[in-house]
């Protein structure tokens, strides 16, 4: 990572809260272009929190979130969150992160076709035959051409969220967001989305993806972040940290999971 | 507004004759109405053909009639037809339909067995294959089954449905007060409106005494549900 | 005979016009009584509440006699205190519209606000992660999908509705029933007329249901059931 390059996305000191409880403990990360992150830790670490606070759908309590060099101006609220200071930015600087969720979210009234080319003709403004020709091309990529006519009810559980992440594509972002895009599948499901991940990430897209795909950790991402109860616990080069981890915590995580 | 005239004796008397024979409609129609829609929901599941078409055939035209039309039907429609007139002054039981409670009592009941056994064979139909199968296996008759494991449990899972259909119940009993010298509580409510002409003095007393029963009966029913639909409720430790 | 039966079936139209105005009427409130429960602002969640509880703890007869004898006056009364003088009359249709109106906008707003409730929140959370703007959200993908959700609740209050309309009848309004009646009394006959009555009832709710199953297997949710 040079730091001459300018980052595609920074967060700094991210406090969450939900009434006592606090969640996000002061948290900061930052990816530059081609950067592949990802953040492991337990169930209740924070690390989905953290990630949907990036594109407050989780309104942060204290930080700052910087998107492609444009700060996102926060103000807060009567509760003691921090909102979008303009809705205009907040809406524009989302048009430029994507997100992948765990549960796919494809509009589930709206035509494969449809749902990848919703964002990129109703809110980049793109010319429709153009948008439709991108859909096509990252349907392609993603190893579905053919099924753009079929509802998402219709398709399996990876096929949906492959079409997430052609969806999450076409609206051409700085930086990909993954929460656990995995974690809702079957097993014999998981290994087609990764390899569509680990394609983008070949490609040199900037990613952050919260995942419990060890696998996926250490071969394809080149920065490791591991989330114990709000703080980042230790973090660093995936196949050091994994293989020989520093904090005691990391190891028992790593002792309990599979891989 | 004149509330005054509400405190009449003669007023709360009526008002309470009204209430009283309102009560018995209701209560008279979910009796013969239950009862008749259990035989009803035993016919809508039976493996018989013929039994499945005309009880289906009798829910579907009482559900897709008003039931203003069937008190019509019976207290003057009935009234017309030789053969009733024929018997009603001597025969038993023809003769009850001479009397306005039964007729408004009958159509009542008959409309509240239609739905009520809908909502019971739907929820029998929808009894988990897994209890019926287990069932087979030990050996009960299809009667048994019935009997010990499809009924109660489909009794249960009907009650919100049938707490609903209740107070339903109750709203419908007000359409006896179209039946001629049946003083239910609308009744009551309009002969009050038409002695002194003060609708809404009349109408509002009557709205309120309906909705405390509702409230009653919605009450009656949560406590009913929290006890018998105990387990169908989320784990709460 | 054949006189009477013209007239029943021109009451017949009468029916279907009080029920679709009724309907107009139900769907506006419904939509808003949805809007203030959901909007999670106390006052209107609580005159939403209070509406819906009072609507439906009331018998339709009752209100609609409430509207029709009352309402005139009440109306008179109210632009008194308003400082208006004018003469307003309801006649009964406007009662029977507004009346039904107001009670199955009650229905309505539990059944909108369910099927806004049955909608996973994620698919608001995709709009709002690519940049939609609330307003957006809701009409591109929030509204479709309550439609698909609101379909079976909205039948079953249009069948209820329906065969509600016949009590317009009691408060002089010339539909199916009141002609029906009266050819009964001519005739001394109200059997066949009744039956008849009854017939075109049937006649409404069976093309319904069939055009509102046909509605929903074509938006293929699949495992709701509309009937009567």
């Amino acid at each position: 990572m040079s730091l001459a390059t300018p980052s595609k996305l920074e967060v700094i000191d991210l406090h969450k809260r939900y009434g006592s409880h606090e969640v996000l403990k002061g948290v900061s990360l930052k990816a530059h272009a081609g950067d592949v992150i990802s953040i492991i830790g337990s169930s209740g670490s924070g690390k989905s929190t953290l990630l949907r606070c990036i594109n407050l759908l989780e309104k942060p309590h204290q930080g700052r979130i910087i998107v492609a060099g444009e700060e996102l101006h926060l103000r807060p609220t009567r509760t003691g969150e921090l909102e979008a200071a303009s809705a205009q930015q907040l809406q524009r600087l989302r048009t430029r992160l994507a997100m992948v969720f765990q549960s796919f979210n494809l509009w589930a009234h709206m035509t494969v076709l449809q749902n990848i080319i919703e964002a990129p003709v109703h809110l980049l403004k793109l010319p429709r035959e153009q948008a439709v020709q991108t859909a096509r091309l990252y349907l392609e990529r993603v190893g579905l051409s053919g099924v753009e006519d079929r509802y998402p009810a219709h398709l399996s559980g990876g096929q949906q969220q492959r079409v997430a992440i052609a969806r999450a594509l076409a609206v051409e972002p700085e930086v990909m967001l993954f929460d656990e895009p995995t974690s809702a599948l079957d097993p014999e499901l998981v290994s087609e989305v990764l390899r569509v991940m680990q394609q983008l990430a070949v490609e040199h897209r900037t990613m952050v993806v919260v995942t419990h795909e060890m696998g996926f950790a250490r071969e394809v991402s080149n920065h490791l972040i591991f989330l114990h109860q709000g703080r980042i616990e230790e973090q660093g080069d995936p196949r050091e940290v994994l293989a020989r981890p520093q904090s005691e915590r990391l190891a028992q995580f790593l002792a309990g999971s599979l891989k | 507004m004149n509330w005054d005239v509400l405190l009449l004796p003669e007023t709360l008397a009526l008002y309470a004759e009204g209430l009283v024979t309102t009560l018995w409609l209701l209560a008279g129609s979910l009796f013969f109405g239950g009862a008749l829609s259990l035989l009803l929901a035993l016919a809508l599941t039976s493996r018989v053909a013929a039994l499945r078409w005309l009880a289906g055939a009798y829910t579907y035209c009482i559900r897709g009639t008003p039931l203003l039309i069937q008190i019509f039907l019976i207290y003057y429609g009935i009234a017309q037809l030789e053969w009733i007139q024929a018997r009603w002054d001597a025969v038993w039981p023809w003769t009850m339909f001479k009397d306005a409670f039964f007729c408004a009592l009958l159509a009542l009941a008959l409309n509240n067995a239609a739905y009520t056994a809908e909502m019971l064979a739907g929820a029998m139909r929808e009894t988990a294959p897994g209890e019926l199968e287990a069932a087979q296996a030990m050996g009960m008759s299809r009667w048994q089954i019935q009997r010990r494991i499809v009924l109660p449990s489909a009794l249960r899972r009907t009650l919100p449905a049938y707490g609903n259909e209740v107070v339903m119940m109750l709203h419908s009993t007000s359409l006896a007060s179209t039946v001629p010298a049946l003083i239910d509580l609308t009744a009551a409510a309009s002969r009050i409106y038409a002695d002194f002409f003060l609708p809404f003095e009349a109408f509002l007393f009557a709205a309120a005494i309906y909705l405390c029963i509702t409230f009653m009966l919605v009450g009656v029913f949560k406590a009913l549900e929290w006890r018998f639909l105990g387990h169908l409720r989320p784990r709460s430790h | 005979m054949d006189g009477h039966v013209l007239s029943v079936l021109s009451g017949a139209q009468l029916t279907l016009t009080v029920s679709l105005a009724s309907l107009g009427v139900a769907i506006a409130l419904g939509l808003l009584g949805a809007a203030a429960k959901l909007s999670q602002r106390r006052p209107l969640v609580a005159l939403a509440g209070a509406y819906t509880t009072l609507v439906r703890g009331v018998p339709e007869l009752i209100l609609l006699l409430l509207v029709y004898y009352g309402g005139t006056i009440g109306l008179i009364l109210l632009l008194e205190r308003l400082g208006l003088e004018a003469e307003v009359n309801i006649d009964p249709f406007m009662a029977g519209v507004l009346t039904l109106g107001f009670i199955y906008g009650a229905f309505m707003t539990e059944t909108f606000r369910g099927a806004m409730l049955a909608i996973p929140k994620g698919q608001a959370e995709a709009a709002w992660a690519f940049g939609m703007s609330p307003a957006r959200t809701f009409f591109r993908i929030t509204l479709p999908q309550m439609v698909r959700y609101a379909l079976p609740g909205f039948t079953n209050n249009w069948l209820v509705l329906i065969k509600a309309t016949a009590l317009v009848s009691l408060i002089g309004l010339h539909d199916v029933t009141f002609h029906a009646m009266q050819a009964g009394a001519a005739t001394r006959e109200p059997f066949y007329f009744l039956l008849l009555a009854a017939a075109v009832f049937l006649a409404y709710t069976t093309v319904s249901l069939w055009a509102l199953r046909a509605l929903s297997r074509r938006y293929a949710l699949g495992s709701t059931q509309v009937s009567l």
